[in-house]
């Protein structure tokens, strides 16, 4: 069994007939880094929240089908179970930091589970070290910009060590500096932990060339699903008003003037080159 | 018009989040506030109705020293649009968050279903009307936010972070809602981390780092100063960067998509 996988699932929130999730199959695998686009409203949070099981746990609905995290049933296991296999970065820091200090908000899930000190401390530490907020551990979370905040959060998230990491949008209130540093911490998680990572994400040009994987949902369906660069340059992304990075735009144009590059780009530099050498197909 | 002069803002504490702020803001500009988390740029923003009121230096809109204004009073002239979509919502349906702003304000029956309507609609809130503000999306509550200020149309609006959960097409929806704004007169500020969405704007753009305004000019200046943007933590907009890397390099940066494309099409043709 894959370490996700969603099977024939459907999900309404009350009070709503009409289905946000409507036929989910899908199947991730361990490893995989995933980024989760589309407009808004397409389903997306609800795809997250059916994952670590705050649906049907915490929001009670109209469901079909079946989820399953490693094994595990997510709508009958409890969500502290779940809690310790996927690790979940809101949209909204604020409404995951809740300790009078960062440290103590970072140690307080392992201090839930019991750990022993020791392995308290150096989990934290090594998670404030890598979210580089160590010199804010004895600040009170009002005292952080939204940016640290967010930091704060996904470092909570990470000390647990998750065998999945989900991000709602993480980039979206962190200044480009500190979101480019978030795609080289996400990426070094992935290789040095093989941590599973899926993202949503409206500013592709960030995080695109991290994913192995990018699933685009539209109407509550999973419209588009494969490698970057292949889905980016599909004509059915462009429509669903996704925000396809700029550079991926251009090749686009090029292409339907004629001009067809061998490489789908994602970054300047990527066009720049393939540019420099005038290789057309 | 909004008028910064040597503002200083200090907190209780003693933590200095502006420095010797000065700035003008004319009717019809557009603004982009960029920099690092923590520069000052939401501390600048909320100096614009009286949220925070300076420690040292002067703030005026439409001609009110902010010292001496109520919040409400101001209000009424600059409207603010938080980063954070949960701390303005707080109704029991869509139509009642919208409606809360334009009664607070006085306005007659006819004219608050009037502004009703038209944000409902423009901001493809209709179906949503009865629904808990707090059951939509993230990327519907922050276009809620929109509408509930502009509602009540006033004469300077301050965006904190308006793309944030915002699809490609709600951009371009929120870009053009900014220039039909702009052609009405009304001053925008963009506070902004979406560089891209910034360089669409081509506004005039103020750098902060520290609490201090590092830089204040039109994007093509802002953006091509790669010193700059190293010292207040801001990466160049992919288009700026590809221009630059381009050989040959455009006189000026691409604004465009199709500014690139017609440049390079026209470069392989000669």
């Amino acid at each position: 069994m894959s370490l996700i996988e969603f099977i024939d699932y459907s999900f309404s929130y009350i009070g709503s007939d009409k289905p946000v999730l409507d036929q989910i199959n899908l199947k991730i695998e361990s490893g995989e880094v995933v980024i989760l686009a589309g407009p808004t409203g397409c389903g997306k949070s609800t795809l997250l929240r059916s994952i670590n099981g705050l649906i049907p746990q915490m929001y009670p609905g109209k469901r079909s089908g079946s989820v399953f995290i490693d094994g595990l049933d997510v709508t009958t296991t409890p969500m502290s179970k779940i809690a310790e296999k996927v690790g979940f970065v809101f949209q909204n820091p604020e409404n995951q930091i809740f300790m009078f200090s960062v440290e103590r908000d970072i140690a307080f899930a392992l201090e839930n589970l019991a750990m022993p000190r020791k392995e308290i401390r150096e989990r934290v530490s090594w998670a404030m070290d890598l979210l580089h907020i160590t010199d804010l551990a004895e600040k009170a979370p009002h005292e952080l910009s939204d940016g640290q905040k967010q930091r704060v959060a996904i470092a909570g998230v990470l000390a647990m060590k998750p065998s999945v990491l989900v991000m709602d949008e993480p980039t979206s209130l962190l200044d480009p500096k500190t979101a480019s540093a978030l795609v080289t911490t996400v990426k070094h998680l992935h290789d040095s932990l093989d941590i599973t990572v899926i993202i949503v994400e409206h500013r592709l040009e960030i995080l695109a060339s991290l994913a192995t994987r990018i699933l685009i949902m539209e109407g509550g369906e999973i419209m588009l699903d494969g490698p970057p660069r292949e889905v980016l340059s599909k004509r059915e992304a462009q429509v669903a008003g996704i925000g396809i990075p700029v550079i991926t735009r251009v090749y686009t144009l090029l292409k339907e003037s004629g001009l067809t590059l061998p490489v789908v780009p994602l970054a300047p530099r990527e066009l720049a080159e393939l540019l420099s050498v005038r290789s057309f197909d | 018009m909004i008028k910064f002069e040597s503002v200083s803002f200090t907190h209780l504490g003693g933590t200095t989040v502006l420095s010797d702020v000065s700035l003008e803001i004319a009717p019809g500009e557009l603004l982009a506030i960029v920099g690092a988390n923590g520069a000052g740029k939401t501390t600048l923003a909320k100096h614009t109705n009286g949220l925070l009121k300076p420690t040292r230096g002067i703030v005026t809109v439409f001609d009110l020293d902010t010292r001496k204004a109520s919040v409400a009073e101001l209000s009424r002239h600059v409207g603010i649009v938080f980063q954070n979509a949960d701390h303005q919502l707080f109704s029991e349906t869509v139509e009642d968050e919208i409606v809360f702003g334009l009664r607070n304000l006085g306005f007659d029956d006819d004219v608050v279903k009037k502004r009703l309507e038209w944000a409902l609609s423009f901001f493809e809130l209709n179906r949503y009307r009865n629904v808990a503000p707090l059951l939509l999306s993230g990327g519907e509550k922050k276009r809620l936010c929109i509408a509930c200020v502009l509602a009540w149309d006033p004469e300077a609006i301050i965006l904190d972070e308006p793309t944030v959960g915002q699809d490609y097409a709600q951009k371009e929806k929120l870009e053009q809602m900014i220039r039909m704004l702009l052609t009405r007169g009304r001053s925008v500020i963009v506070v902004s981390h979406d560089i891209e969405f910034v360089w669409s704007l081509q506004p005039r753009v103020i750098v902060m780092a520290g609490g201090r305004i590092l830089a204040d000019g039109l994007a093509d200046q802002i953006f091509t100063n790669t010193d700059l943007l190293e010292k207040a933590n801001v990466r160049r907009p992919h288009l700026v960067e590809l221009s630059e890397l381009i050989d040959p390099k455009p006189e000026k940066p691409f604004h465009t998509v199709h500014d690139a494309l017609h440049w390079i099409v026209h470069q392989l043709r000669r």
